[in-house]
């Protein structure tokens, strides 16, 4: 247990160094410099002096040369500071920090649309024995991942909260306002889910053991939420794993689409003005949720099926 | 993950077993195909669907002007705002111009951005793919890791990544967009590539001395291309979406010129009274996402299956 631990935690430092390498890359190595964009007058309209555009190349860290320049942040990065915003001078973690609980609201709300749909659906499809309503059932996740995200959150504004007058259309203000976006956000994480755990559960339900519960007398609901759920949870775990840093970049068009604040929000604005070390604080910070919430995905697995830990190649 | 996504929920995917083919029927002759087609066809009145749409896209993006003649940029003003008719199909937007004329033409840039997005995608995917499960060893191994970590950065972060350091328009939101499915072809391409270096005629290849650029060519990347392809059909409906996306956030082409989704972004403002505006780009971009994924549902074995 404590090496399968160790492998896990080791694999996750790996990735999220990488990750940082990789934005790196992307944002330092390809033309497009922060200076220069504010140098065309950016910020306050007035063209920079070439003086002031060294000074501030001298401030950034922007004149040594770039394996310098790597070795320097990744060392700050690694202190757990993330550098300054180019655009306000605020530093990028609390900038992150402080956009993050609006995002987590809806983040939250997201998954749990995303489970209970998902979750439901895949049941109900997988208990119903009428052919063609699983079949309706089971069109309906690939349905929904083909409708554009920003597309499906304007048409519920436009019936809900233009339409019926049920929920606010914009804004962040107690629970109703949640409903919308949060909706938006988790019916393509719900499709997903929908899809893996009906997949998982029709499997299992043709398992030996399902048959010996049906034989003793056990009801259909019984063995559907009792012996086969807990078993076809572990490759929706895994999905969720996914869905969970897909989540944050679903804020991105939801924030957009609801104007909400958010992560989101500050994302597509740091976007617009080239502000590069915010948006290298944002892309490492969701590779972070990512690895962090596999991670716990992992730790999980050997509960629910003791023979992972073990190193025992386990059924899929 | 993606691939899963549309091909569940076909009820004809499941319970065929594929390689049951051990004892190997002689392939059909063109005749016997043609003859087939109309009945595969009629069961299949969803992927007749899907084709034509498919096909009006197509011709939206290369000869607008067969489906809509107008100018997409000329509007009279005295019209605008106004709901779906028999004159303007799609209704007008805040200028007096005609939505419908403005989605056909939107189709020529949205669907540019797609193909260029996918053929990056494709090509540096395949290429990554191909040397990992050809060269093997610590190749495989480093390239792997390279394309776990682009797997840990959700897509459109990345993509949003690529555009702070590229800037804005069509073909820089393309790029972006397919930089960020470049892991998924390597993987599929790595693992076809690993399949068929093991197989007989590779082997064989090799004992009579066959240069390793040769057998790569002639060898194992025709045997390896059809899932890619297959792949590169699915991809491109979710970069339809993925480009819509970054349009519709304003990254795409500046805006007097129609894109599927900036047309989306437009109507917006606009969504209390006039629901055309939205509603109608976004179902031809569901219709296009939809149409596409279907065939490539088709491609993917369905032909061989259906006997």
């Amino acid at each position: 247990m404590i090496r399968y631990l160790a492998r896990r935690v080791a694999t996750a430092v790996g990735v999220l160094w990488a990750a940082y390498t990789v934005t790196f890359v992307v944002l330092y190595l390809l033309p497009g410099d922060p200076i220069t964009t504010m140098a065309g007058g950016g910020l306050d309209g007035e063209p920079l002096t070439p003086e002031a555009i060294e000074a501030l190349k001298v401030r950034y860290g922007l004149d040594q040369p770039l394996v310098v320049q790597y070795g320097h942040r990744l060392g700050e990065a690694l202190s757990g500071d993330l550098g300054t915003s180019i655009q306000n001078g605020q530093d990028v973690r609390t900038a992150i920090l402080e956009a993050l609980p609006p995002t987590l609201q809806i983040a939250v709300g997201g998954l749990l649309v995303a489970v209970v749909l998902g979750g439901g659906l895949a049941l109900a499809a997988t208990s119903t024995s009428l052919r063609w309503l699983r079949q309706l059932l089971m069109a309906l996740p690939s349905l929904a991942v083909s409708l554009p995200v920003f597309w499906v959150g304007l048409m519920l504004v436009q019936i809900f909260a233009f339409g019926l007058h049920w929920l606010p259309s914009v804004g962040a203000s107690g629970f109703s306002a949640l409903v919308l976006p949060s909706t938006t956000l988790g019916l393509p994480m719900g499709a997903l889910i929908a899809q893996v755990l009906a997949k998982s559960l029709t499997t299992v339900l043709e398992e030996p053991y399902v048959q010996t519960a049906r034989a003793k007398g056990v009801g259909r609901a019984a063995i559907h939420l009792r012996h086969a759920l807990q078993n076809a949870a572990i490759p929706a775990l895994t999905v969720l794993g996914y869905v969970a840093g897909n989540l944050l970049a679903g804020t991105v068009v939801v924030e957009t689409v609801f104007t909400r604040p958010g992560l989101g929000r500050l994302t597509v604005q740091a976007v617009g003005v080239q502000d590069i070390p915010l948006v290298q604080g944002i892309v490492l910070f969701a590779a972070l949720v990512f690895v962090g919430v596999n991670l716990v995905v992992d730790l999980i697995y050997p509960v629910l099926d003791p023979r992972i830990a073990k190193g025992v190649p386990a059924t899929s | 993950m993606t691939e899963l996504l549309i091909r569940e929920g076909t009820p004809d995917s499941s319970g065929t077993a594929p390689g049951s083919s051990v004892a190997l029927p002689t392939p059909p002759t063109r005749r016997e195909r043609l003859r087939r087609l109309p009945r595969f066809l009629g069961h299949r009145p969803g992927l007749v669907v899907a084709s034509l749409v498919v096909l009006l896209v197509l011709v939206a993006a290369f000869a607008p002007g067969v489906l809509a003649p107008g100018d997409p940029n000329v509007g009279v003003v005295a019209d605008k705002l106004r709901a779906p008719s028999g004159a303007h199909w799609f209704g007008t937007d805040y200028l007096g111009r005609d939505v419908y004329t403005r989605v056909v033409h939107g189709a020529s840039l949205s669907l540019q951005a797609t193909v260029i997005a996918v053929a990056v995608a494709l090509v540096v995917g395949g290429l990554l793919g191909l040397l990992a499960g050809f060269v093997g060893r610590w190749v495989d191994e480093a390239l792997m890791r390279v394309v776990d970590v682009l797997l840990s950065i959700p897509a459109i972060l990345l993509s949003l990544a690529l555009i702070t350091a590229l800037g804005y328009g069509t073909i820089k939101v393309a790029i972006a967009v397919g930089v960020a499915s470049v892991a998924n072809f390597a993987r599929v391409m790595r693992a076809e590539t690993m399949r068929i270096r093991r197989s007989t005629y590779v082997e064989a290849a090799r004992s009579v001395g066959t240069r390793w650029y040769v057998t790569l060519w002639r060898h194992v990347l025709p045997n390896a291309a059809g899932p890619v392809l297959v792949l590169a059909v699915l991809e491109f409906g979710l970069a339809i979406l993925a480009v819509s996306s970054l349009s519709f956030l304003g990254y795409g082409a500046p805006p007097p010129a129609p894109e599927w989704g900036s047309l989306i972004a437009e109507g917006r403002n606009y969504l209390a009274t006039s629901w055309w505006l939205c509603a109608m780009p976004g179902l031809t971009i569901a219709a296009t996402v939809l149409s596409v994924n279907r065939i490539s549902r088709a491609l993917d074995g369905e032909w061989s299956r259906a006997r």
